[in-house]
């Protein structure tokens, strides 16, 4: 059971990695580039305010990373590590339709959602 | 340490990261747990950042482990998969919860989970290989499988795989109010209450909190947690830490290691519960 199943582990290994070290890379850099040009700010983490709106949510940082923003650079590699686990669980979904495994794939199809949704911001009251 | 600035917090907090990624993954606790307290008690963060920073370093040391735990064939991808839904649902619901409650009592929560994973993590472990009957769910799902051991490949059942579900919806509400993995409750439930062997446990806990984390960290990103520039040292911190960690993962060494973690853990437990219960945090 569990050696059929090695190409699988094999392939999700590959990409976890793959994952984490893209997302690790676009965190540097966009941390380099914000503390060149901003390291001597002091940072004010004691009182809480909540992130300005284009840091919030995908479509936000996109437009920020387009507007080439060091923070929104920094946050999309935040979003490609989120996104890493997720892609996992979309190659499981393959997989096991792939092995007419309809049980699994009920399952992994429902995971996928949840996460693609929680991703989404859709759904959720604005404050 | 309201002076520093920016890029002096950077490198400090990164230093902390990487430190606690290290202990982290020597001593099988995770760095993440470290993270938060060192965070709100000594460098003033307020803990909402700080639970944010924290879960998306969780992911990144997560993933890490999980893709060198892959190779050795100790995962269980079915178990994983079926209990992932147990714990996204928890940690969606934890996450939305933490929004709700007062930051005082996360501190409070977060040092109570903290006192209870590192006395887990000094509790002995022992694979147990009993001859038990098949469970009919364990058996309709196919969750039983082998894992590899110096004499081959052993086989194991799967128990109590409702208790097992019902754990890890707790886990995963955890995870999300407190932004850990919360790998000590997931590997309790896997390997006490569900029979699982410690190694396939302990792999496919790794395997499971990228994926927990990453449902809560939506409902986070949508409340503003998850600050970039505070993020950045943390999740590069860690990563490096906990890489470097996994090497030197067998050495005798690991057992003394294992007891002064748990101990500083204890002690910031004590702290933030101190902290929240006098209102600081």
């Amino acid at each position: 059971m569990q050696r059929n199943e090695e190409h699988l582990d094999l392939t999700i290994g590959v990409l976890l990695r793959t994952g984490v070290i893209t997302a690790a890379s676009v965190v540097f850099a966009g941390g380099v580039w914000y503390l060149v040009r901003s390291g001597m700010l002091a940072p004010n983490y004691r009182a809480f305010q909540g992130e300005p709106e284009g840091l919030r949510s995908v479509g936000g940082v996109l437009r920020g990373v387009a507007g080439l923003h060091p923070r929104s650079i920094i946050q999309l590699g935040l979003l490609l590590l989120v996104a890493t686990p997720i892609a996992r669980v979309g190659l499981t979904v393959v997989a096991f339709a792939l092995r007419r495994d309809w049980i699994y794939l009920a399952l992994t199809i429902a995971v996928f959602t949840v996460l693609v949704w929680s991703l989404s911001g859709l759904g959720y009251s604005p404050h | 340490m309201g002076s520093l600035n920016s890029l002096e917090f950077s490198l400090l907090v990164g230093l902390f990261g990487a430190g606690a990624g290290f202990l982290g993954a020597l001593t099988g606790l995770g760095g993440g747990v470290v993270i938060t307290p060192v965070l709100t008690l000594l460098f003033g963060v307020d803990i909402r950042y700080a639970v944010g920073a924290t879960l998306v370093s969780v992911i990144a040391t997560s993933c890490g482990a999980a893709s060198l735990h892959l190779k050795e064939g100790f995962s269980n991808i079915r178990i994983g998969m079926f209990l992932e839904i147990a714990t996204t649902l928890g940690a969606i619901a934890g996450a939305f919860l933490a929004t709700r409650i007062p930051t005082s009592s996360l501190g409070v929560i977060l040092g109570v989970v903290l006192l209870y994973s590192a006395f887990l993590s000094t509790r002995p472990k022992l694979d147990k290989h009993d001859a038990v009957p098949a469970h009919p769910l364990a058996e309709r799902l196919r969750l039983d499988s082998s894992f590899p051991t110096p004499h081959g490949w052993q086989p194991y059942r799967v128990q109590r795989v409702r208790t097992g579900f019902a754990v890890m919806f707790g886990a995963g509400t955890l995870s999300g109010l407190l932004g850990i993995g919360s790998g000590a409750l997931k590997v309790l439930a896997m390997d006490h209450a569900m029979r699982i062997p410690f190694k396939v446990s302990t792999a496919t806990s790794n395997f499971m909190i990228g994926v927990t984390a990453a449902a809560s960290a939506g409902v986070y990103l949508n409340r503003g947690y998850i600050d970039p520039v505070l993020a950045m040292p943390v999740m590069l911190g860690v990563s490096a830490g906990s890489l470097l960690g996994a090497r030197h993962l067998s050495g005798t060494e690991t057992r003394i290691l294992r007891m002064v973690f748990a101990a500083v853990v204890g002690v910031l437990a004590v702290e933030m519960i101190y902290h929240g219960l006098s209102g600081r945090i």
